[in-house]
């Protein structure tokens, strides 16, 4: 089966509207995704007919509330299998998740420690573990990439030690479009009795995800890339690693028992969520969810690596165009350079054909110092864009390229 | 060096229709921008809030700031050329009564000075005015 993308696209309302005078091309879907109106209905429903707060009311609409939310978890939990739906931990996003996670983690660390991760990472997953061993005095241990943007997965091996604690990498780049082997590579670092992270900001959006199956302790992600809003995201943990995790936020909702000495703590996930949460938002995620899911995976899987693979090909059609990562596993992310354009330069006059793209160091810059490039334009691509519009991006690129020559 | 007056600029844009000659224009002020020599381009002069590099020194002499800057990116070169003819060799007092605002809105090109443009041309008209009031005092 194909996807119809054009119904797909009459089903999110901001495609339609014009930019700068022109039809908007939007290729920016590594930073967000667009919302579909079952997503924008979920929440408009949210509001108008059911908003109470959770877990707390004696009321009809905190009942009703609380089951929209709890449900919400339960679609997230089965979305990407966890084994509980305790496990699902309700946070702002991706950052959260994995600041969340390394706070615990640096409570922990000691000197002689070793915390692993790549350079290929967004600072979120860098510098999460960067400052939490400089307050313990850990070692953080970056784990290099090949020359196409791939891991490399030798330094990996050789970089994990019978010191490694800690293992934080991304599922999939979300500069390069790199997709890492992160089964095999969670396998090797658990050998090490490792805990392992999956930064799953990029992950999420191109397929579905199995934790059980990947066998790492923890995967966060954000809603908002995922179709879903802004201000949502999970943090995944197995229940045995999450159950006694130092509690971060204290507060409301995630205590048993108070004094005006003391406290004792709740239940996961409770614990771990303090105050009230971002109800709309859960349930906006869980409906984009539910959304993406009448799809086929294949179906979708598969419309990606089309316009990808139209997009690479155009590109090395292009004088003067440099693809940055080019990893034989990857998906959705064309970042380029073009000899004497400044990134800033291509994404500014892109912008006033219509078409929306990302360009700078794509919050690496690390990673960009090591690719020795000032910055990258970046075009990503998800189950809305067509192949059509891949050809109205080389058009443009093609002015801009004439316009700064 | 050679730059084009504020009245000039505004003139020269108004002839212009589509935005492709506008911004070629742009750019061509940009390719014409002198700039500076890349041992110049060190971090102290470096303007903060530039999504590319945006480069600024200033000197003054009889009265008046002179102002040398650079961008690694052409367009925001060009558009420091604007900037450069409101400001570049004018006294504190001339600086701080020329009302950018309005200059800007003449040139027609406002979507590119707004704060969140990232483009830093509001960090380097900032910074000139703070430098100008700085030499008044
Ligand atoms: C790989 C990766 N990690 C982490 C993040 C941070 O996500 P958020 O800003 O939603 O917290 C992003 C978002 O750009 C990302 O692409």
């Amino acid at each position: 089966m194909n996807l119809n993308v054009a119904q797909i696209r009459e089903q999110f309302p901001i495609l339609h509207r014009e930019v700068n005078g022109k039809p908007l091309v939007y290729l920016d879907n590594a930073a967000t995704t667009q919302k579909p109106q079952a997503v924008i209905d979920a929440l408009t429903d949210y509001y108008t007919q059911c908003n109470a707060n959770v877990h707390r009311g004696a009321h009809y609409l905190s009942d009703e509330a609380t089951r929209r939310y709890e449900a919400a978890r339960k679609t997230v939990a089965d979305y990407i299998h966890a084994n509980r739906q305790e496990e699902v931990i309700w946070t702002s996003g991706t950052t959260e998740g994995i600041n969340r996670v390394a706070n615990g983690v640096a409570q922990r660390l000691k000197a002689g420690d070793e915390v692993l991760v790549t350079e290929m990472e967004h600072h979120a997953n860098l510098v999460t573990w960067q400052q939490a061993c400089k307050r313990s005095g850990a070692s953080l241990k970056v784990v290099p990439i090949n020359e196409d943007g791939s891991l490399n997965i030798e330094q990996f091996h050789s970089l994990l030690s019978d010191n490694t604690v800690f293992v934080s990498m991304p599922h999939i780049s979300n500069a390069l479009g790199t997709i890492n082997p992160v089964k095999e590579l969670t396998a090797a670092a658990k050998a090490k009795d490792a805990l392992v992270m999956i930064d799953g900001a990029q992950g999420v959006a191109h397929g579905a995800i199995d934790v059980q199956d990947i066998g790492c302790d923890f995967y966060a992600f954000s809603g908002h890339k995922l179709f879903g809003p802004t201000g949502i995201g999970v943090l995944w943990g197995s229940y045995e690693v999450l159950q006694d995790w130092p509690v971060w936020l204290v507060g409301g909702e995630m205590i048993a028992t108070v004094s005006y000495q003391d406290a004792t703590w709740g239940e996961l996930p409770n614990r771990l969520e303090a105050g009230t949460p971002n109800i709309a938002g859960a349930i906006g995620l869980a409906a984009a969810i539910d959304w993406l899911q009448q799809f086929d995976a294949a179906d979708i899987l598969a419309h990606e690596q089309a316009l990808l693979a139209k997009a690479t090909k155009l590109a090395e059609q292009t004088d003067g165009l440099t693809i940055v990562g080019h990893a034989d596993n990857k998906i959705g992310v064309l970042s380029f350079i073009l000899d004497g354009a400044h990134p800033a330069d291509i994404g500014f006059l892109l912008d006033k054909q219509g078409i929306a793209i990302r360009t700078g160091d794509h919050c690496a810059q690390p990673l960009m110092k090591r690719l020795k490039v000032p910055g990258t334009a970046r075009a990503s691509f998800t189950i809305y864009n067509t192949l059509d519009e891949v050809d109205k991006l080389f058009e443009g690129i093609n002015k801009a390229r004439l316009m700064l020559a | 060096m050679n730059l084009p007056n504020t009245d000039e600029i505004i003139d020269d844009l108004e002839f212009l229709d589509n935005w492709e000659q506008r911004y070629q224009y742009i750019i061509d002020l940009g390719k014409a921008l002198p700039g500076l020599p890349e041992s110049q381009h060190k971090e102290e002069y470096l303007v903060r809030g530039c999504q590319s590099n945006v480069w600024l020194i200033s000197e003054e002499k009889d009265d008046k700031l002179l102002l040398h800057v650079d961008s690694d990116a052409v367009i925001v070169q060009g558009l420091l050329t604007l900037v450069m003819a409101a400001y570049h060799d004018k006294t504190p007092e001339q600086i701080l009564a020329f009302d950018i605002d309005n200059y800007f809105a003449q040139l027609d090109l406002e979507n590119h000075i707004t704060p969140t443009r990232g483009n830093g041309l509001r960090a380097i008209v900032g910074k000139v005015q703070q430098l100008a009031k700085h030499s008044q005092a």
